[in-house]
């Protein structure tokens, strides 16, 4: 009886404080069924009325687009340059190995903190950036002035932060693939790039996609970042989804109707997720193949 | 492995990387050691001066850094420290024993990671003014468990996992009792584990932004809210900006340098070992 009862024991602590992270989650999801506000303390039941409202208002096609817009760009930014840079670490030569014990650094500068350094370096008056561009003729740039300025530059500070994230990741990969397919290949005399494609890029997926999965979940639900450098504009242009939820839960304190833009975006979150981790699943039975 | 490219070139474009990593972190220090009259007038060539972090430590702009500093120290730390000795017991049965509903536990707390963190904390918001845990070091606490817990428990259960179970059978037949064999076998083997996850827990604890930003207001404000506020107001203080900044990044920075080796394990929730 107790050799049975004991892992329960054990983990009854964190089973109570994940009670403790769900009940406010629970509360949540009741409270978008009702129209609470700070204007209207005493809340009457609406149903469904903040979700259709959240489905048939412009705004939120518009956070749902920028949103994916962003994922998308910062995501596959990232995994390009990541894997990139990973490769030219394997070859480790003098350089790569002095670089490579400082490429962590941007990745645990919290992101608020990047987006700050980035807003200064963007700066029209004593920003850096345009200083060191006006020899080529580039001086004047409204980086974050104009819709698509910000939106590019939200996702330039999203790659300088998190591309060593992809990088450590995919090197980890490339160090564990199996020497013996490799060898097999020089004798053959294979090239470098049908190597890189036919070997290399198969066995080393999996370690991308599970960055890549990271990444791509994560962007979904940026707020640090844009918070820190644009606040969603100029105008709506780079309000994503849990920016647009914080100016109507906290700014405007429109609790119910706020909430109900992060449970859509959760149940987005969470579908990407599922998607993504099945075919996880598929890429690494595939990738077993190809090294087996 | 013919027709690769040449190793000059290959390194240039990793110090061409290397420069769009480092120089952001490098500008904010000459931005830093600019004196408050130059900071229009000249890029690269000034007086250096200490002034803006004397401000900024001082908190003569109406900003107590450090006693946000402090904060997140004491936040940090605590949330830490709670979700090991909460995380520890949950990783290790999860490893060691085939339970009812251990693997929905642990999908659940994997879930916390990719949550959006706003459907959590505007309801906190509402409950914590009725609870008084708005402002306060327990709510800050008990909030950051979704971010550090999930990390504590997967990677630790990585950990355990790998740690070979004859080990502590062998402890059993020394007439160890269970308790013991935790604490006296497993754990121990286990530590170098234990140092990393919890100084990884820790820089995400003291990173967090979205957490403080609405859950606190002055009391438990932290550091990454401290140094944003230095943009606000109607005079920008860009060379307060980056002094807060830069300090802000130092203690995160400094125990990066020293798990190196685990990070890949522990930034992949022990999905990639290295």
């Amino acid at each position: 009886m107790r050799r049975t009862l004991r892992p329960y024991l054990l983990v009854v602590p964190a089973l109570l404080l994940t009670c403790g992270i769900l009940y406010p989650f629970g509360l949540g999801l009741y409270y978008t069924l009702f129209d609470f506000s700070a204007a209207k303390p005493q809340p009457d039941l609406v149903r469904w009325e903040n979700y259709r409202a959240v489905f048939t208002q412009d705004a939120f096609w518009n956070s749902a687009w920028v949103t994916v817009l962003y994922a998308v760009g910062a995501a596959g930014a990232e995994t390009v340059l990541g894997v990139s840079v990973a490769l030219l670490l394997h070859r480790s030569s003098r350089v790569g190995r002095i670089l490579e014990k400082i490429l962590i650094l941007p990745l645990m500068i919290a992101p608020v903190i990047a987006a700050i350094i980035w807003k200064l370096m963007l700066q029209p008056s004593v920003g850096v950036v345009n200083h060191l561009l006006e020899p080529f003729g580039l001086g004047g740039v409204q980086w974050t002035d104009t819709p698509t300025g910000a939106l590019l530059s939200s996702i330039a500070v999203d790659v300088w932060v998190y591309t060593p994230f992809v990088a450590i990741l995919a090197l980890a990969g490339l160090r564990s693939l199996p020497a013996s397919p490799f060898e097999a290949a020089a004798v053959d005399g294979a090239g470098w790039w049908y190597t890189f494609r036919r070997l290399t890029l198969p066995m080393l997926w999996p370690y991308v996609l599970v960055a890549v999965i990271f990444r791509f979940m994560d962007s979904l639900k940026v707020f640090d970042i844009i918070y820190a450098l644009t606040e969603g504009g100029p105008g709506d242009s780079t309000v994503v989804l849990q920016i647009r939820a914080y100016l109507e839960a906290i700014r405007f304190q429109r609790y119910s109707f706020g909430i109900s833009y992060t449970i859509v975006l959760w149940a987005v979150v969470y579908l990407a997720a599922t998607v993504l981790v099945r075919h996880l699943g598929r890429i690494q039975r595939k990738a077993a193949e190809v090294s087996g | 492995m013919r027709k690769r490219l040449p190793g000059w070139l290959a390194d240039a474009a990793l110090i061409l990387y290397f420069v769009f990593s480092l120089f952001p972190v490098a500008w904010m220090a000459i931005l830093s050691l600019k004196p408050a009259n130059q900071l229009f007038s000249t890029y690269f060539s000034f007086t250096p001066t200490l002034d803006a972090y004397r401000t900024v430590l001082g908190g003569s702009e109406g900003i107590p850094f450090v006693r946000f500093f402090g904060n997140s120290l004491v936040v940090s730390v605590g949330a830490v420290a709670l979700s090991l000795v909460v995380g520890l017991p949950a990783a290790y049965a999860s490893a060691r024993w085939r339970f009812k509903g251990s693997e929905h536990l642990m999908f659940t707390l994997l879930s916390f990671r990719f949550a959006p963190e706003l459907t959590v904390i505007i309801p906190l918001f509402v409950l914590y003014q009725k609870l008084g845990l708005f402002d306060t070091y327990t709510g800050m606490v008990w909030v950051l468990q979704l971010v550090t817990l999930p990390l504590v428990v997967w990677i630790m259960r990585s950990y355990f996992a790998d740690l070979s179970p004859e080990l502590e059978q062998a402890a059993l037949l020394d007439g160890y009792s269970r308790t013991q064999a935790f604490f006296k076998v497993a754990l121990p083997l286990v530590k170098p584990g234990i140092a990393a996850v919890s100084l990884l827990a820790f820089i995400f604890a003291w990173n967090n932004f979205v957490f403080p930003l609405i859950l606190t207001s002055h009391e438990a404000q932290t550091v990454t809210v401290g140094a944003l506020s230095f943009l606000g107001g109607d005079r920008p203080k860009y060379h307060l900006t980056a002094a807060a900044a830069l300090v802000s990044v130092v203690p995160p920075l400094l125990l990066a340098l020293t798990i190196q080796r685990y990070l890949v394990r522990g930034l992949s929730f022990g999905a990639v070992k290295s």
